[in-house]
């Protein structure tokens, strides 16, 4: 059959199975724009910026499983997705960016919006294109999706032409071929089976890739073949739940004081999905002293990147652990899961839960249940989201892990409710939702049962927080000062607006909050001082835990 | 400090030593020469890459290299299994009085006369890196006005060939 560009596009991401994608049209994109508009089956979401749309598809992406898919116009439409690209990059979010240019004739030749948006993303996706032939159209968007989920997952853009778009070719429909992981030779796993097995204290460290690869399931079956206690990293949290009582929260920069002990303690680590980032190994060259180090990545590139390891095995972490449990003996490991109970009741009998953020995260899960997803923007807000909200399940917590992307929250969080078809919650600051308040827009245009807890401290805290430690309290540019009326901007973007003052609000404000329709956004009124602890300082070890600054 | 030869088989589209260079800038990898040629698959070029690094960076380039989808295969040359060749043009001040000197370095190396003129002629050779070293350095007294050298290529020898090995996208 005979179709344009823009209709073979539309028709190609139907069969990648897409229902929704998240953009913002403009002159180089029309033709797609009027595709979508004549085919009618395509969900398309409207966001304010071409950046909320790059975040939006990400927080789809994460929250979902599938890919996420944003479209945005030639030049600054572009440049706009770049920040939304590069924070899927660094998480291997499965994302397929979609832009505009200008007429294959006129590129290169500093055309209206043209940009070379190619060049730019080069180094923060996994692959991308710049179709110049529309018969090769078809072919590269399947090659893009099935790139962006092959291996370790990641964005990969099509930079499309503008005539490329009108031009038409003969279109010949073709199933999705999904990307399936190779199985794991359990032969090659007799090494790590005999030192797992001879390990007397081993710890598990699940990161992203356990949710990447959807190994939840057999990585809660190795927690309990081992014996092992499990600590996970802020790409990790919900790989393992965190009721159960071999979990002892995360690890790394603001991990928790039982993890960082029973880290020291651990004579065998088992890295799952993990990238040893300098945010966990602190000190990378001391991290592995003393401990056999077993790595699992599906990323060749990962294994002794940062640190060195004694055993490792380059695979899809499910896989692995498919291979892995048959094999296993069934572990005692009593002494052991007694010590870290011990450092868990320690650190929960110790915890200072006097700050107002560590109040309003234990209540909010009073409100939610296990699916809720809860996403965050960076900052103070988001460690303690991480730190305080008991996430039991993959793809619940939604947030920029690498990046650490300012601005993340609410084009994220809208992707998670759009995705997940279920209330969602946002927790932000006052920083970063300045960053893309914007997006109030559309949550509202959508109708989104979306819940903003905006941590309002009227700072910048996690920077105050470096300057209060590391800079002798010279607050450069960190006292934010900002007049805005959190409530009266809810209610102009057409959301409800409510605020928490004090202790005694949360509760009632909180039940109001989820009682209400739609979006809401509440401005929740905590101490300017209040800081993120545990703490290890940068570059430090896990015996360097701050835990206290009285 | 190590030098490593790294030779590889990648697209031969557009944007690939782009995307090739600009990973080696962004990882910080210290490359002394990059060659880039045709082979007998127009769909694919050959590199031919010298690192200057330790095993680590050596490992790192690698893997990350293997990760572009353009790279198709990749493998670290061993030197006493490889052939490894560069090509030199000089051109060097050669009036008549110091011509017949040249003629005689030229034949001592095996070198070739490829253009002559009046005050000048330019020497082809080839050969691996250190002989074309050696060359320059007894060619310099004489006056080099410019030259071009073309970064190393190899080959490995015997039935071994680049295109039969597992590419890491074939791995995972």
């Amino acid at each position: 059959m005979n179709l344009n560009g823009a209709e073979i596009l539309i028709r190609c991401l139907k069969e990648q199975n897409v229902d929704t994608v998240f953009g913002y049209p403009g002159g180089c994109v029309l033709d797609i724009y009027d595709a979508i508009y004549r085919d009618g089956s395509l969900r398309h979401i409207l966001t304010a910026h071409e950046q909320g749309a790059a975040h939006a598809a990400d927080g789809y992406a994460r929250a979902t499983g599938k890919t996420g898919v944003c479209i945005a116009t030639s030049g600054p439409g572009a440049t706009n997705l770049v920040t939304g690209i590069a924070t899927a990059y660094m998480d291997s979010v499965p994302l397929v960016a979609i832009t505009g240019n200008v007429t294959v004739s006129n590129l290169g030749r500093d055309s209206f919006q043209e940009v070379d948006i190619a060049g730019i993303t080069m180094p923060i996706t996994k692959h991308n294109y710049i179709v110049k032939d529309v018969h090769k159209l078809a072919a590269t968007i399947r090659e893009a999706f099935y790139i962006a989920n092959a291996g370790r997952k990641g964005p990969v853009l099509i930079d499309i032409p503008k005539n490329i778009q009108t031009e038409i070719c003969d279109f010949t429909p073709a199933p999705a071929s999904a990307y399936k992981p190779k199985a794991v030779n359990a032969s090659s796993l007799n090494a790590v089976c005999a030192a797992l097995e001879k390990a007397k204290r081993p710890l598990i460290l699940a990161g992203g890739g356990c949710i990447g690869s959807d190994a939840s399931e057999n990585l809660f079956a190795l927690a309990k073949r081992l014996q092992a206690p499990v600590c996970s990293t802020l790409m990790g949290l919900g790989s393992y739940p965190a009721s159960d009582g071999q979990f002892l929260g995360m690890i790394g920069m603001h991990g928790s004081d039982a993890a960082a002990k029973a880290f020291r303690r651990a004579d065998t680590v088992i890295a799952c999905g993990m990238r040893f980032s300098d945010r966990v190994a602190g000190n990378r060259i001391r991290f592995g002293e003393g401990k056999t180090v077993i790595q699992f990545d599906i990323d060749a590139a990962e294994i002794d990147k940062n640190v060195q390891t004694d055993l490792s095995v380059m695979a899809d972490i499910d896989e692995i652990l498919k291979a892995l449990l048959p094999v296993l003996a069934q572990g005692e490991r009593k002494e052991w899961l007694k010590e870290v109970a011990a450092y868990k009741e320690y650190e929960a009998n110790h915890f200072d839960s006097r700050l107002p953020a560590y109040k309003i995260i234990s209540a909010l899960r009073k409100f939610t249940d296990a699916d809720t997803r809860v996403a965050t923007d960076v900052g103070q807000h988001q460690m303690w989201t991480a730190q305080y909200y008991p996430f039991e399940k993959p793809r619940t917590f939604i947030t920029s892990g690498g990046l650490g992307t300012m601005g993340f929250g609410m084009g994220a969080a809208i992707g998670s409710c759009i995705g997940s078809g279920r209330k969602t919650v946002l927790v932000t600051g006052d920083g970063s939702f300045h960053m893309n308040l914007n997006e109030l827009c559309t949550a509202v245009s959508h109708h989104l049962p979306l819940i903003i807890l905006l941590m309002d401290n009227n700072c910048l805290g996690m920077v105050r927080q470096w300057q209060t430690l590391f800079y002798h309290k010279r607050y450069s540019q960190t006292t934010l000062d900002r007049k805005t009326d959190y409530v009266r901007l809810a209610e102009a973007f057409g959301a409800t607006g409510l605020t928490i003052a004090g202790e005694k609000d949360i509760q009632p404000v909180l039940k109001k909050a989820f009682a209400a329709e739609g979006t809401v956004l509440v401005d929740c009124k905590i101490g300017i001082d209040d800081k993120v602890l545990p703490m290890i300082a940068p570059g430090k070890s896990f015996e360097d835990i701050i835990t206290n600054l009285d | 400090m190590k030098r490593y030869t790294i030779t590889a088989l990648v697209s031969n589209k557009s944007g690939v030593l782009t995307r090739i260079s600009g990973l080696f800038a962004r990882r910080g990898f210290n490359i002394e020469s990059l060659c880039a040629c045709t082979t007998e698959n127009e769909a694919l070029s050959r590199m031919t890459i010298v690192l200057n690094g330790d095993e680590y960076i050596l490992a790192q380039l690698t893997k990350q290299l293997d990760k572009l989808i353009d790279v198709k295969k990749i493998a670290l040359a061993n030197e006493d299994e490889s052939i490894y060749r560069e090509l030199l043009l000089v051109k060097v001040s050669a009036p008549a009085q110091k011509r017949s000197q040249l003629i005689e370095i030229k034949d001592v190396y095996k070198a070739k006369i490829v253009d002559l003129s009046p005050e000048t002629l330019i020497l082809e050779i080839t050969g691996e890196p250190n002989k074309l070293d050696g060359f320059i350095k007894v060619i310099e007294p004489y006056g080099i006005l410019e030259m071009a050298r073309t970064g190393l290529t190899a080959l490995s020898r015997g039935e071994k060939c680049l295109n039969d090995l597992t590419d890491y996208n074939e791995l995972i």
